[in-house]
């Protein structure tokens, strides 16, 4: 098993040099099999060892070489497999396959085919290291790496400044949060003198992190809590994650969408037994979570770039998320987390094959009426779009009524955020998929002939997400449904061992109610919806158009980044011009008064200096002899 | 005498290079690299017999109690290292490049190369000091011939104001000397002298060495001579005094401060750090507005080296290694940056970043090893800088938590000035200054390859160089702690 393990993580890495190594001599045919090989192998290994954490759950470390040692700091390269990292490993190699195969149709034309494949491969090694690993510290490099990964794939179209600029504001907004990252592991290490995972809160050393006193772990969960809202874009550090989507669409499907986002989820989640300890804490990744679902969702309402309505969807979606971890529905967070990959991951691939098929036009006014021409896309776009929607019996019913449910028993009101914010998602993702798909086209006419259905290698992807859209909600049955039909192994048993024991105490009847009540209400919102897009034909505004009040306010996106600009970038700007300006030269200034004193003094000084070279090394000689005759 | 080919391999290099006229770039970078063999055979050797201290003393000046002794523990030889490795790749760097009357460049440098190296192994106070105004010596002369516009002004700041400093020092070693039992300069000799001072004399006797030191590397308010002569400095020179010169100070805060003032740097080191600490974050700060890619990286190596002082004076064990890994890294890191600044000036002559632009699109293999170079400087993990700034960080933190913060906050700024330098210059639309831009020649691809080589080997498989001061370090933190 060791051994698979280790082939599982550094498949991608060998085929990431090898590309990189025969940059000049491998063709794209070549290439394409080469990356995407590398991980269908991962994703083999990683079935294999999902199926083995299925049979026997034990926490299996493997440890591959000793990286840094310092006195009692010693940090191994090790991984830790539960069945926490098994789930993360299976889902992540699979829908990172599917991506690899849809960007060999998707990329085949652009001039740094054989670059980009390099950078997902080395992304897909990278974030398998960061949740196979054993240790904070060798989580941090995947997490980090994952970062450099994205910034490198965002700018991936380097001539557009937009791209860069873009880029630089994910890594920086990124190393915000791991500015947290790093304090969490100062502080576990001073004060237990350990990063590994299975010491501190699976082994020896979790009893005296739970002897520690309740402010200094409340710190070290908020620090690390401040890494995950960088990574995975909550407030105040989401405004990253939307202007990513200048990156490739397959890539903001795979690390914008599907997996590097939730890496935050991943960090929280491994270390729930500190969030356990910490209520407050808690309480305030539930209370960030939440807020930035509202936010993301409520800017989703008025976007009208396809990719920015996916990206803030994501952004909302993963407040979801948090908003389940505050609240101690680990297994819930991540049962989302994966559901989530699937349908979001086939969303943002479909996006990506109406942009192909657009020409690479993203704004959703000039769409209309694809759905003649883009029939598989379309459907599977459909299956996607019902899936995040929540409509039973499709992937996101089951996750996302999990979370309200579990909110429902610990604190209504988050119950009916959440609700809320299922509403708005049902809403502005059947706009999108109304104003895409339905009604007649209104883009030029040189699109309009160019309109074709993607190749194969495309459209298999997003016909394997359908399906694992629909199906792959059908692990987490409801328990008292399950109960009443005779199912008693769901996910939240299979987590247990890592997760704890999720309890839910509501009757069948109580289930069967919820249930009820929020699918009617997203029906009612995707009708609200179909009456506004198709029957009563209502477009978007064109830039030019003035809003007004709070519909002002969204499409602006709350000015948030504007403000980020003025008061901390420029800010930062101008604090920096004017330490240059005040301090660099008053202290510049008395070391030049000195200075001048001096030298006005030994007038001498500047004869010499300005003479020949050999008149110094002769004066360097000299003074070298006499300073050792008259020491001796 | 195992040390002592360490000095004579530079010095004989150094007058072989002067009167071999046009050869003496084959002579120079001849024998750096037998330099960097002997280095590596000693290196081999230390670890084979246990890590044992080499030693030679003979005397000297014995009625003033100065010897000429030498030794070499682990940390010294790490700083051997780091200048054996910087050294020909600095040669190697000004390979192609027209510079009048290279022998006597080659051969200054070589000099100065000696000089450092004696700093690094000198077992006694005097001779350290020598070594360190040795080595002066020769940069000013590069700098004065071979820099850049107002070099005379610029230069001769530099060499008061270093002068100025080591006097500082100077005058604390021989208070420290009356105070010594046997009257000598000897380091041990220092070191009981030190320690039998009160808490008060130790802590001034603390600030004269700090000076000098503070100088030297340099940490605000005492930097302002660095930017300029950096900025002057032929690329050579710049390479010498951020790669090798300025760990000669960083370096003595092991050797020349740490031990001989316990006492007073736990009472009045607080001082120090925090002033460490105001360094990083200002020159992170006036780095982010730099137009100048070279006046950029001085600042960025102000900041980092504001961070290996910090992380020194907090004088544990992952603070000491921390810095020592972060010297060899900032020295093979240094080289890089300056090197890619070499390549680009020698081809737009100009480093404002405003003028440059999408250098990548012409040559992506520039573009991709100047990004190596920046993920080591930013300290990204499994490059040379991680491994560095994470022990030294962490090594702050277990001194004084509040500062760790602060001085880790240098890993967001970092990549806010880095990245701004990469993406203005590399990335984005050709601009006119780029537009005949050539690509790098296989010799510069060579060097370059080799610096990317380094931040990732050192930064994937960091502990045999752990390894080689590990058990000097925790002796010396053991010689303080009685």
């Amino acid at each position: 098993m060791e051994v698979i393990i280790k082939i599982a993580a550094f498949a991608p890495l060998v085929t990431f040099v090898t590309i990189m190594a025969g940059y000049k001599w491998m063709s794209k045919t070549l290439t394409a099999w080469v990356a995407c090989s590398s991980v269908f192998v991962s994703f083999v290994c990683s079935a294999t060892v999902f199926y083995d954490q299925v049979v026997n759950p034990q926490q299996v470390v493997v440890m591959v070489y000793h990286w840094i040692s310092s006195g009692t700091f010693q940090s191994e390269f090790s991984f830790l497999i539960d069945r926490l990292s098994a789930t993360y490993m299976l889902f992540i190699t699979g829908v990172a396959f599917l991506i690899h195969l849809f960007s060999v149709g998707y990329m085949w034309e652009d001039d740094g085919f054989r670059r980009f494949f390099s950078y997902l491969n080395m992304f897909t090694f990278l974030m398998l290291v960061l949740i196979m690993a054993d240790s904070l510290l060798i989580t941090f490099i995947g997490w980090e790496g994952v970062g450099f990964a994205s910034f490198m794939l965002i700018s991936f179209w380097h001539q557009d400044m937009k791209n860069n600029d873009a880029a630089k504001k994910a890594f920086v907004m990124n190393r915000i949060g791991d500015f947290g990252y790093l304090m969490a592991m100062c502080l576990l290490f001073y004060h237990l003198g350990s990063l590994s995972y299975s010491q501190l809160f699976y082994g020896e050393k979790l009893t005296a992190l739970q002897a520690l006193p309740v402010g200094v772990l409340s710190l070290i969960a908020g620090c690390l809590f401040l890494g995950s809202v960088g990574k995975s874009a909550q407030i105040p550090l989401f405004t990253w994650l939307p202007d990513a989507m200048a990156a490739p669409t397959p890539v903001s499907a795979l690390i914008h969408a599907a997996t590097m986002v939730t890496a935050g989820v991943y960090l929280v989640a491994r270390t729930s037994a500190l969030f356990e300890m910490t209520p407050d804490i808690s309480m305030l990744v539930t209370i960030i979570g939440t807020s930035t679902a509202i936010l993301g969702a409520a800017i989703g309402l008025l976007q009208t770039d396809i990719k920015k309505v996916l990206a803030y969807s994501t952004v909302s979606q993963l407040g979801l998320m948090f908003m389940a971890l505050g609240l101690g529905a680990y297994t819930a967070a991540i049962f989302h987390v994966v559901t989530h990959a699937f349908f979001k991951a086939l969303l943002f691939l479909g996006s990506g094959s109406v942009i192909h098929a657009m020409s690479g036009e993203q704004d959703i006014r000039r769409m209309g009426g694809l759905r003649k021409h883009l029939p598989i896309t379309y459907k599977t776009f459909l299956i996607g779009t019902l899936a995040i929607s929540g409509i039973p019996p499709l992937a996101g019913f089951f996750s996302k009524d999990q979370i309200l449910a579990s909110a429902m028993e610990t604190a209504p009101v988050f119950f009916v955020l959440g609700l809320g914010v299922s509403l708005m998602t049902a809403f502005y993702m059947f706009r999108l998929l109304f104003l895409t798909f339905f009604g007649e086209f209104r883009g030029t006419e040189e699109q309009k002939h160019h309109l074709h259905e993607s190749p194969a290698t495309m459209t298999i992807p997003l016909i394997i997400l359908a399906i694992m859209s629909i199906v792959g909600g059908w692990i987490g049955i409801p328990h008292g449904v399950a109960h009443a039909v005779g199912i008693h192994k769901s996910f939240d048993t299979f987590m247990e061992p890592v997760l704890g024991k999720f309890e839910m105490h509501a009757s069948l009847g109580m289930e069967l109610l919820i249930m009820g009540i929020t699918t009617l209400l997203i029906l009612g919102s995707i009708y609200y919806a179909y009456v506004l897009f198709v029957k009563n034909r209502v477009r978007p505004v064109k830039d030019t158009e003035e809003l007004t009040g709070l519909s002002s306010a969204i499409a602006g996106k709350f000015y948030i980044d504007e403000i980020y600009r003025k008061y901390i970038v420029q800010a930062n700007d101008k604090f920096a011009g004017l330490l240059e300006n005040t301090i660099e030269r008053l202290v510049d200034g008395t070391v030049n008064a000195a200075g001048t004193v001096v030298s006005s003094v030994s007038g001498q000084l500047r004869k010499v200096q300005t003479g020949q070279l050999e008149h110094y090394v002769v004066g360097f000689v000299l003074a070298v002899i006499v300073m050792i005759a008259l020491l001796i | 005498m195992l040390l002592l080919p360490i000095l004579l391999i530079p010095l004989i290099t150094a007058i072989l290079a002067y009167f071999s006229g046009k050869n003496a770039k084959y002579m120079a970078l001849g024998g750096s690299l037998l330099n960097l063999a002997y280095v590596l055979f000693m290196l081999y050797t230390y670890n084979t017999t246990g890590q044992e201290t080499f030693t030679f003393s003979m005397p000297w000046l014995p009625h003033l109690g100065v010897s000429f002794s030498l030794m070499m523990d682990g940390i010294s030889l790490m700083l051997t290292i780091l200048s054996s490795i910087v050294m020909p790749m600095v040669i190697y760097a000004s390979w192609n490049r027209d510079y009048e009357d290279r022998h006597v460049l080659y051969a200054l440098m070589m000099l100065m190369d000696a000089a450092m190296a004696g700093s690094f192994i000198a077992a006694d106070g005097f001779l350290f000091y020598l070594f360190w105004e040795i080595a002066l010596i020769p940069i000013y002369f590069i700098c004065l011939k071979w820099g850049g516009e107002g070099r005379q002004r610029i230069t001769l700041k530099f060499f008061l104001y270093t002068m100025m400093g080591s006097f500082f020092m100077l005058f604390a070693f021989i208070y420290l000397y009356q105070h010594t039992p046997d009257k000598t300069f000897a380091l041990q000799s220092l070191y009981e002298a030190g320690r039998s001072l009160p808490v008060m004399e130790q802590g001034l006797v603390m600030a004269g060495i700090f000076l000098a030191f503070a100088i030297k590397m340099p940490i605000f308010p005492f930097h302002t001579w660095q930017p300029e002569t950096y900025y002057i400095a032929p690329t050579p020179g710049a390479m010498l005094l951020s790669g090798i010169m300025l760990k000669m100070a960083t370096y003595g805060i092991i050797r020349w401060l740490i031990p001989v003032v316990p006492l007073g740097l736990k009472e009045y080191g607080i001082w120090l750090i925090g002033l460490s600490v105001v360094s990083i974050l200002y020159a992170s700060f006036i780095s982010i507005v730099q137009k100048d890619y070279k006046r950029l990286i001085a600042f960025a190596s102000i900041a980092h080296v504001g961070l290996i002082s910090a992380g020194l004076l907090s004088a544990n064990m992952r603070g000491i290694q921390g810095g020592l890994v972060e010297m060899l890294s900032h020295g093979i890191n240094s080289v890089g940056l300056f090197f890619v600044y070499d390549i680009i000036v020698s081809r737009t002559g100009t480093a404002e970043m405003d003028k440059l632009g999408g250098i990548r699109s012409i040559d992506p293999r520039l573009g991709f090893m100047f990004l190596i170079i920046v993920l080591g400087v930013v300290a990204l993990p499994f490059t040379n800088g991680f491994v560095g700034e994470f022990l030294l960080i962490l090594g702050l933190f277990e001194y004084n938590q509040v500062l760790g913060a602060f001085a880790a906050l240098s890993i967001i700024l970092g990549v806010v000035y880095m990245f701004r330098s990469f993406q203005k210059m590399m990335l984005g639309e050709v601009k006119d200054e780029a537009l005949n831009y050539k690509k790098q020649t296989n010799q510069e691809t060579m060097l370059l390859l080799l610096v990317c080589v380094l931040i990732i080997g050192f930064g994937v498989y960091p502990k045999p160089i752990l390894a080689i001061s590990e058990k000097s370090v925790m002796e010396l933190l053991e010689g303080i702690a009685q």
